[in-house]
């Protein structure tokens, strides 16, 4: 059990080895299902080649395509092939990687199927039966008194057992033993060839460009972990989003307004504090519909750099400024600075702080111990005189004495 | 038992493993119900094709509408698109979007009946051995009397009598199931090419609209569900506090209930049981206030807008030098 559990968990840690799995998964699937195909060869000299030779090619293509409906990674690399550069530059090398990387697992199940088939031989049998030479079998090719017609539609009853009518001309084990050995000859030959392709291409790439080679695929895997991140985050988000607009209704219909942090009781209130401000965090200031449809807008046409600012650090991403662009409608695909005077200051990776001019040489001089972190709530304690007076901040519907940071502020606020 | 769990758990994890799960569930129980069902071709030639295509298709309809009733995205479609305006805007593309993963995953399941009766042949054989024209078979049985149609009509039935020590009908049989299968394979081909395209295509259109729509409609499934269990819970305290209240008011003895000020009153007096349930009730404690609450879900569903109760403005300091340059600012 323990082991099964692991295997899942291995399999699940990421999309490569997710789709490792899908792909042994098909694997198995196309050897059972040509096991449990029942082979249908028509016996008619019209159909036989066309019958044959499509159950050797058809099935193939399916589990081809099959691989590429599977993989989520194609969709990533459509996504990613496709979006605006925004902030953040494409890289042709990643996009390929990610291709090729799709192309050869959706390869793997087609070429069990071929080499199944191609050992079985009951496809060659039936397209080729026709084609058979009688004079390998020392036959007297004319001695039978048939025509050529009529020759050529007791060869094509070869491949059927039960209504072959012939073996007085030509032994049919003998025939198919023959054609059954020239097709497993394709099979192993063929075999041979992929794995020999597969070798070279492990063994010989290493030679070339090997750190290109690094950077390309820890790029890759880097995208694919973010889009499920950003999935995930998302849907925490609409969780979040649903429970405080459920409970904001049900409070609007009765009419009360219950605050979520009630001064009068004190300590057993700090579950609820720590509950109720997980869920605000986990909305990151996104509170609105509009503001959400410019979260997930942005996120395709104007992908923030893969620059995390670090502590004290205020300068946007290496890719382009969006703060230098003025503010353009949702439909262009120019990413617009998101205006902070509403108060939401969480969601913003890469975009600048208006009023925030600093030269990050200067930020290191001053201060030593502030810190700036991603999130909206973080602020890390620094001053160390905070005093708890919570009179000059209870105005509105601002009322938070779980937090000593924006008690901080007031004393602040009131003094500047 | 363990093994079960773990795959259970799995599917759970999101709303979307789900309805994968009922899809797949679905179709191996198509598969099942395919390899038990006895087929019998009543060999006549009045009936043959009734019966066969009527095996066909008749199934998969089933299994469609099975499928669209077990999905429960068709709650959340419906409620969204016949729902009154209220004061929220609807969205047709979140319908349109819900719309399509339900019919894509009801869809499965029949395709995979109709692909297994295509490559098995059964059905085909019973339905189209009529039409075959005899004179490209040898060894046809002579006809005592018996119609050709009649012959013709008797093909899927191994164990008739006039196709004894005959290999006519073997042949016929495998020339059918040749076409049957033939155009089973095509079919599926088709859709895995269609699937194909469908994925490496989507993205290039829309991309960002898509995201939205996939946003909403994954919140309006989860906003349901917990409303749900919002309302189960808000019953639930309701009914305790409606029996605490009645077995207090049966009380013999008369008590004067006076409200004290909040300021005097201790905390102590409140356990943290009692806040938690009133907490739940949200301040909803009759029935009129509920009915009015279901009613209003409804037809006014709320604004998509949490600032009023998640909103903490918050005080933005900047302190300058003399030149008005920023050198610290709390964010």
């Amino acid at each position: 059990m323990d082991k099964f559990r692991m295997m899942a968990q291995i399999l699940q840690s990421n999309q490569e080895s997710f789709m490792n799995g899908i792909c042994g998964v098909m694997a198995l699937a196309s050897a059972q299902l040509y096991t449990s195909f029942e082979f249908n060869c028509p016996c008619i000299p019209e159909y036989n080649y066309s019958y044959g030779i499509s159950m050797l090619v058809i099935p193939p293509i399916w589990f081809f395509l099959l691989g590429f409906v599977l993989n989520n990674n194609v969709s990533m690399l459509a996504e990613e092939w496709k979006r605006p550069v925004g902030q953040r530059r494409k890289d042709p090398t990643v996009m390929r990687y990610m291709c090729v990387s799709i192309s050869q697992r959706s390869l793997i199940a087609p070429a069990v199927w071929i080499s199944v088939t191609l050992m079985d031989g009951k496809s060659f049998l039936c397209a080729y039966s026709m084609d058979l030479d009688m004079s390998e079998f020392g036959k007297n090719v004319s001695g039978h008194g048939l025509s050529q017609e009529e020759l050529l539609r007791t060869l094509a009853k070869i491949p059927c057992k039960h209504i072959y009518d012939g073996q007085h001309i030509l032994s049919r084990e003998a025939a198919s033993r023959y054609i059954c050995c020239i097709s497993q000859a394709f099979g192993w030959l063929f075999l041979l060839i992929i794995t020999i392709a597969a070798f070279l291409i492990r063994a010989i790439r290493p030679c070339f460009t090997q750190a290109t080679f690094l950077k390309t695929k820890y790029w890759s895997h880097y995208v694919d972990t973010e889009r499920k991140m950003f999935d995930e985050t998302c849907t925490e988000h609409a969780k979040g989003f649903a429970k405080i607009c459920i409970k904001q209704y049900f409070e609007g219909i009765s009419g009360e307004i219950q605050s979520f942090h009630d001064n009068l009781h004190g300590d057993d209130s700090d579950d609820e504090d720590d509950k109720s401000a997980t869920e605000e965090d986990k909305l990151m200031g996104v509170r609105r519909l509009d503001t959400m449809n410019k979260v997930l807008w942005d996120w395709h046409t104007c992908k923030p750099p893969l620059t995390l600012r670090k502590s004290g650090d205020a300068s946007t991403g290496q890719n382009g400024d969006c703060s230098m662009n003025a503010n353009k409608n949702q439909d262009g695909n120019v990413c617009d600075k998101t205006d902070l005077n509403e108060g939401q200051n969480g969601f913003k990776h890469g975009y600048v702080n208006p009023g925030l001019e600093i030269g990050q040489s200067e930020l290191g001089k001053v201060y030593d111990n502030a810190s700036f972190s991603i999130e909206q709530n973080g602020l890390t304690n620094r001053h160390s005189n905070a005093s708890t007076s919570q009179n000059g901040f209870m105005n509105g519907c601002v009322s938070s004495p779980g937090n000593t940071q924006r008690k901080a502020w007031a004393v602040y606020y009131s003094k500047v | 038992m363990d093994r079960l769990k773990l795959v259970l758990q799995y599917f759970q994890s999101n709303s979307e493993s789900i309805s994968n799960g009922i899809c797949i569930i679905l179709s191996l129980i198509s598969v099942k119900l395919y390899t038990s069902f006895d087929f019998n071709c009543p060999c006549l030639p009045q009936y043959n094709k009734m019966y066969a295509l009527g095996v066909m298709f008749v199934p998969p309809i089933i299994l469609f509408l099975l499928g669209v009733l077990v999905n429960r995205h068709t709650g959340v479609l419906m409620e969204e698109w016949v729902r009154p305006l209220g004061k929220r805007t609807k969205n047709p593309a979140v319908v349109k979007f819900l719309l399509s993963s339900m019919l894509q995953r009801s869809l499965l399941a029949p395709m995979v009946w109709i692909l297994m009766t295509l490559l098995d042949g059964k059905c085909f054989i019973c339905a189209f051995s009529m039409n075959v024209d005899p004179k490209y078979f040898t060894g046809i049985p002579n006809s005592t009397g018996i119609e050709l149609i009649k012959i013709m009509a008797k093909v899927p039935c191994k164990e008739d009598v006039i196709f004894k020590n005959s290999s006519f009908r073997k042949a016929v049989s495998r020339y059918v199931r040749c076409y049957s299968q033939a155009i089973g394979w095509s079919i599926l081909l088709f859709f895995i090419f269609l699937g194909a395209v469908g994925r490496v295509l989507k993205p290039c259109f829309n991309h960002a609209t898509f995201l939205q729509t996939r946003y909403w409609s994954n919140y309006l499934d989860i906003e349901q569900k917990l409303f749900d269990e919002t309302c189960v819970l808000h019953a639930r305290d309701f009914a305790r506090k409606c029996v605490v209240q009645f077995f207090e008011s049966m009380r013999e003895d008369v008590t004067v209930r006076m409200p004290l000020s909040s300021a005097f009153r201790p905390s102590t007096i409140h356990n943290e049981y009692e806040e938690e349930e009133e907490e739940r009730l949200h301040g909803i404690t009759r029935q009129d206030q509920v009915d009015h609450l279901l009613q209003t879900w409804y037809e006014c569903k709320p604004e998509l807008d949490v600032t009023r109760m998640a909103y903490k403005p918050k005080v933005c300091i900047t302190w300058e030098d003399i030149n008005g340059k920023a050198l610290f600012s709390e964010v």
